[in-house]
């Protein structure tokens, strides 16, 4: 068998997941979609004591519409974010950048909470929150803390959660009216994860953007939020020569490193490439075309 | 320690109940343990789409996820969709469009489809080759893969 040897409990209730997670003493993981858990199983990257599976929690799968926000419970799956009206009414900016997660198999059992949990540098999830300023729910047996998604990818492969901590809910503002949104990727292939990809939002009122919103992944560590380039456009109308200095301090803003799939040249290259583009595509959005 | 946990799985509407290690692969205990050897292992780890089943109706990596986890699920896998025989319209379609080789990706191709097939239009080539990209194949350049795929949407077009 190519997972070493680990005990298992099905928890019940959220409360049945941070107790096991607490009395293992560090040495448990939780499993929720498993999609980028159990190839670290199969490697022996990883060699917990103790898996707790939250699949079985009842109510911690589900999209919730507030006034102002939407809440998204960490156990939902990337196939329902994909297909929800209620995201594609109100963040139809998440419902593009899903269709380039993975394929239909993974998307059915990966869960939002296991992606950012996960914090994979070239995740599409990672970047959606940190561009529309998520704020995730975190329990624990001590307690329950609330962290902005800003603050929560601290490197590659390393989030502000402790290994007795579940991420349970996921808050993503609405995006304000007048707002229109872009989402580039360019990957090897389709579903596989980005070489680079670029998410913006546009807020304009009377011809002129009051609201720039901009970030990255695939190009570094953790997600980016390129906000000195943000800054640019704000009090202006979208035209090529402003695209163009924009497109440069974004390439300024991040230090992506040579790998396998790309450069750090190319990888620099494509996000002024695909920051042009998305933007571009947030404009024409923000005066109501599709 | 780890030990065996009893469970109850359902595959092709059969039910077995049986006794587990926690580390077990859904995919090894089809194989293993249940000798459904059409479920095909290729990368274990995610990226090939040989193994794909249906849990629950939903298509599903094998290889990552435990056999444990289906403890009161229904498992369906490229055995249950037909016989020699007796193959579904989706298997007859792949014979006639020549759309495997040696056979290896076949499995999951065919349960990648189902599932495809029950959630999205398919309107476009482009759009069934975007929904196969997660499955390997060494064979046939695709090409008669996406063909017998559109042939099924065509029929059900066609059909009321
Ligand atoms: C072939 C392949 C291609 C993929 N391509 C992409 C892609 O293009 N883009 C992309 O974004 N992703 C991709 N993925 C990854 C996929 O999106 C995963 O679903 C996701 O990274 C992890 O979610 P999960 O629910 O499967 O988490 P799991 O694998 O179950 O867990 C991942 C990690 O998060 C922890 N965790 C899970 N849930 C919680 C929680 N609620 N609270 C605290 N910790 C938790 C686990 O302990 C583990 O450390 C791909 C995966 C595969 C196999
Ligand atoms: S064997 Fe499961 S995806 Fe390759
Ligand atoms: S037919 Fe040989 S791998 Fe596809």
């Amino acid at each position: 068998m190519k997972p070493p040897v680990f005990d298992y409990i099905a928890a019940t209730s959220t409360d049945m997941a941070v107790a096991a997670l607490a009395a293992a003493g560090g040495e448990a993981k939780i499993i929720a979609g498993g999609q980028s858990l159990m190839p670290m199983l199969s490697f022996r990257l990883l060699r917990p004591s103790l898996l707790v599976d939250i699949n079985r929690i009842p109510g911690l799968a589900y999209i919730e519409e507030a006034d102002t926000c939407l809440r998204i419970g960490a156990l939902t799956r990337h196939f329902q974010i994909e297909t929800s009206p209620v995201i594609a009414r109100h963040l139809p900016v998440l419902s593009a950048a899903m269709t380039h997660v993975a394929h239909l198999a993974i998307r059915n059992r990966g869960t939002i909470g296991g992606s950012l949990s996960h914090g994979d540098p070239a995740a599409e999830l990672p970047m959606i929150a940190v561009l529309l300023d998520a704020t995730l729910h975190i329990e624990s047996v001590s307690g329950q803390r609330a962290v902005r998604a800003q603050d929560f990818f601290l490197d590659a492969l390393t989030v502000d959660l402790d290994s007795a901590e579940v991420l349970a809910e996921i808050i993503l503002p609405k995006l304000p009216p007048n707002t229109g949104w872009g989402f580039e990727e360019i990957a090897r292939r389709h579903g596989d994860f980005a070489i680079a990809a670029v998410a913006a939002t546009l807020t304009v009122s009377d011809g002129s953007i009051r609201q720039a919103r901009i970030a990255l992944t695939g190009v570094g560590p953790t997600p980016v939020r390129a906000a000195a380039a943000e800054t640019l456009l704000i009090g202006h109308a979208l035209e090529n020569k402003l695209v163009e200095s924009v497109a440069r301090a974004v390439r300024a803003a991040i230090a992506p490193e040579d790998d396998l799939h790309a450069s750090a040249d190319y990888r620099r290259h494509l996000a002024g490439v695909l920051t042009d583009r998305a933007l571009h595509a947030a404009w024409r959005r923000a005066q109501g075309e599709p | 320690m780890s030990g065996t946990r009893d469970i109850t799985v359902t595959v092709n509407g059969a039910t077995y109940p049986v006794s587990v290690e926690p580390r077990l692969l859904l995919v090894d205990f089809l194989r293993h343990t249940l000798g459904l050897t059409g479920t095909h292992v290729g990368c274990e780890h995610g990226v090939c789409g040989a193994c794909t089943v249906l849990v629950d109706g939903d298509s599903a990596r094998a290889c990552l996820m435990l056999a444990i986890q289906a403890d009161g699920r229904s498992i369906d896998t490229v055995e249950g969709l037909g016989r020699i025989g007796q193959m579904n319209a989706l298997q007859e379609s792949f014979h006639t469009h020549h759309a495997l080789q040696c056979g290896f990706c076949t499995p999951g191709m065919l349960m990648t489809a189902t599932d495809l097939l029950q959630k999205y239009p398919l309107a476009t080539d482009d759009d069934i080759r975007r929904g196969l990209s997660g499955n390997l194949c060494r064979c046939t350049g695709y090409e008669h893969i996406v063909r017998a795929v559109r042939a099924v949407v065509d029929k059900r077009k066609a059909a009321p």
